[in-house]
């Protein structure tokens, strides 16, 4: 039972990072190399900001990887926990709502009753520009 | 060489798609990354019209273009699809939200049961398979108008899928050179729809309106079976009638509840299909056409030019006629797609499979549905062909303007005039004057029942048919009024006194002995100046055929 679950949360974590790591290290030291931290950061807008962040990383996959010792061949993947589960129906009557107030406390900046976010996505400088990391 | 002539089979009159909205959405919100993550079929495609580059440098070259479609349809629901905000059109900003739909922590979605009705309603509309177990999958992009993050969408199991579409474009310049075509449907699949951004240019900001986060979406995807502009606005067109009709959309494209994106490519026939671009949100029906055949010219025009086709997403530019390379996107995306964790599978029944005991609020019926689908479009002017014997382009013309059928149904229960003759008189006169001042159905002076009227005046020869026509300017100008009272007024009642007519009939002819001579030589037309006469005689209040018998009589005793 838990082999199904797990080998579902990881299922499109490993998708991508297979693309990106396959030549590095097939079965995870749980190396990540510059170039997915970097679009990692693009993806995310997210700065890693520092080698410790990496290397903090680093550790979470190679906790993570683990997983991939469980035997789950022949396991039927599962889609869900909840897959056995009732998915409830609500009707359809409005309950929620007028508390533009509220919501916008959460806000950086605002404007008239609108949020306030940057023009369009910014992207992060190129990786030569900022601080490198090295991984080499 | 300039741009390639092109000359294809879908020129021609766009009388289905006549008058739609009025306008396009101002650069609000354009929701990005709605791409689907689907790859084209790539199965050969029935009827495709060949575009023909006339003249090309390399001598006759044929062009096929495919054009498959993405069209989001916003649910006509009162609540959101996760949320119990309401849904409505122009509301103060930020005012429909619920924290759930600002993604404040701690707060899950509950699924609306109306917009799962809705989705299983127009799937089986369009001739799909339900799938008894759909699944909700995250699309992941960073936008500022999604502020979860992620799109909560239907990628692996959609709601319906393997559906068709029947549409009719006109074959030539007559409007009864009707073809029917069909162009297959995907999927149908439940999602989320994004919030809107105001870009302030000036100020170099962007205003955040989460009021549309989370309202209910159909995704409905087209496979690439359509060949021009023409045919994927009139297929756009059709399956709006049909949403309109089930009532599962509004779908005004003016208040964006019906967006299109639009993938294109062109190939010569025979060979494998083109790097396709994609053209995104098309949300007018005016320019859907337009910059879908601006995109095939354009990528022939490249080709022939010995360039390239780049897969890469592009906006119509409605000023310019031509569509643009989009900047926002640069590279793949890459949406990391996975389940969504907190929505288990969606589970729907037949009555075959209905659980004993199941709580009814809590289950939903296909069977059910199905038996309670409102008649579609193609259905509706079906029955107008067979019980008024009407041509098929004007059953397509009285369901093309809102609220027209209703008026045309309300005046024939009214009058006791020919169907072909109110058939007449709503598509020619009344919506003429419609379009003329551009107005809709329910704005119009004119009610059905004082056309109605009218038209039983018309009926029973009460009035000349042109005067029948002043007397319907003279309702649409003076509102109240009856016809009767128009009539009276006026004096347009035609002469049903057979002795005064035959006076008149006699000084006119008396006033023209050569018109008279000329007749009894054998000049046929002669009687039609006559008649001519007499009518301004009697101000145009006399049938010609009652004069013309008269005239008749008198010459050949």
């Amino acid at each position: 039972m838990w082999a199904r679950v797990v080998r579902l949360g990881f299922w499109s974590w490993g998708s991508w990072r297979r693309g990106f790591t396959s030549k590095a290290d097939p079965q995870g030291s749980g190396r990540v190399t510059a170039e997915v931290i970097e679009h990692l950061e693009r993806l995310a807008l997210v700065d890693f900001g520092s080698q410790e962040a990496v290397a903090r990383l680093e550790k979470a996959i190679a906790f993570a990887d683990r997983l991939r010792a469980v035997d789950t061949d022949g396991v039927e993947p599962m889609e869900s926990v909840l897959e056995d589960r009732c998915l409830y129906l609500r009707s359809d009557s409005v309950v929620e709502g007028n508390c533009a107030e509220e919501l916008l406390q959460n806000a950086h900046r605002v404007v008239e009753e609108y949020f306030v976010a940057p023009p369009g996505n910014i992207s992060l400088s190129k990786q030569d520009e900022q601080e490198p990391f090295s991984h080499n | 060489m300039a741009a390639p002539m092109l000359r294809w089979c879908c020129l021609g009159r766009r009388w289905v798609l006549a008058c739609v909205d009025s306008g396009s959405r101002h650069g609000r919100g354009a929701a990005i990354g709605f791409t689907s993550s689907r790859k084209r079929g790539q199965s050969s495609v029935a009827q495709q019209p060949l575009i023909t580059a006339q003249k090309s440098r390399k001598g006759e070259h044929k062009w096929a273009a495919v054009v498959g479609l993405e069209i989001h349809a916003q649910i006509s629901s009162n609540s959101k699809l996760f949320s119990g905000s309401q849904v409505r059109f122009a509301a103060p900003p930020n005012s429909l939200v619920s924290f759930f739909d600002a993604s404040l922590p701690g707060t899950l979605p509950v699924l609306n049961r109306r917009c799962v009705e809705a989705a299983v309603m127009t799937g089986l509309a369009l001739s799909c398979r339900i799938n008894k177990k759909s699944l909700f999958d995250r699309k992941h992009y960073f936008y500022a108008d999604l502020p979860a993050g992620y799109q909560i969408t239907q990628q692996r199991l959609p709601i319906a899928v393997n559906g068709s579409l029947a549409y009719s474009v006109c074959a030539g310049k007559k409007p009864s050179q009707v073809i029917s075509k069909t162009v297959r449907i995907k999927q149908i699949q439940l999602e989320q729809d994004s919030g809107k951004s105001l870009h302030d240019e000036l100020r170099s900001q962007t205003l955040i309106d989460l009021n549309r986060a989370g309202v209910g979406l159909l995704e409905v995807v087209l496979e690439p079976d359509m060949s021009c502009g023409e045919e994927a606005a009139t297929a756009v067109r059709e399956l709006q009638l049909i949403l309109q009709a089930l009532g599962t959309s509004r779908a005004n494209m003016a208040e964006g509840q019906l967006r299109v994106d639009a993938n294109i490519s062109v190939h010569h026939p025979g060979e494998p299909l083109g790097v396709r671009t994609e053209v995104k949100n098309l949300n007018s029906a005016r320019f859907l056409a337009k910059a879908i055949d601006s995109e095939i010219e354009r990528q022939i025009h490249e080709l022939e030019n010995g360039r390239e086709i780049l897969n890469e997403t592009r906006s119509f530019d409605y000023k310019l006629g031509c569509t643009m390379p989009m900047r926002d996107k640069e590279g793949k995306q890459d949406y990391r797609f996975m389940p969504e964790p907190n929505l288990p599978p969606l589970l729907l029944y037949d009555t075959a499979s209905l659980p004993p005991g199941a709580d009814p609020q809590q289950v939903i019926n296909i069977d059910w549905i199905r038996e309670r689908l409102p008649d579609l479009p193609s259905e509706t002017r079906e029955k107008l062909i067979q019980q008024y014997g009407m041509l098929p382009e004007h059953s397509f013309a009285l369901l093309n303007e809102v609220g027209l059928l209703e008026f045309f149904q309300n005046v024939i229960k009214e009058t006791r005039a020919e169907p072909k003759k109110v058939t007449s008189w709503v598509l020619n006169i009344f919506l003429g004057f419609l379009k003329q001042q551009n107005l809709a159905v329910n704005e119009s002076p004119v009610t059905p029942t004082a056309l109605a009227e009218l038209l039983n005046l018309l009926d029973r020869k009460a009035i000349s048919s042109s005067a029948a026509k002043q007397v319907f300017e003279e309702l649409w100008r003076s509102k109240g009024k009856t016809p009767s009272q128009i009539v009276s007024e006026k004096q347009l009642e035609l002469m049903q006194d057979e002795e005064a007519l035959e006076r008149v009939c006699h000084t006119v002819m008396e006033g023209h002995p050569q018109v008279v001579m000329d007749m009894k030589r054998g000049n046929s037309r002669a009687i039609n100046k006559l008649i001519g006469l007499v009518r301004k005689a009697t101000l145009s209040r006399a049938d010609p055929t009652v004069i013309k018998e008269i005239l008749e009589k008198k010459l050949s005793s």
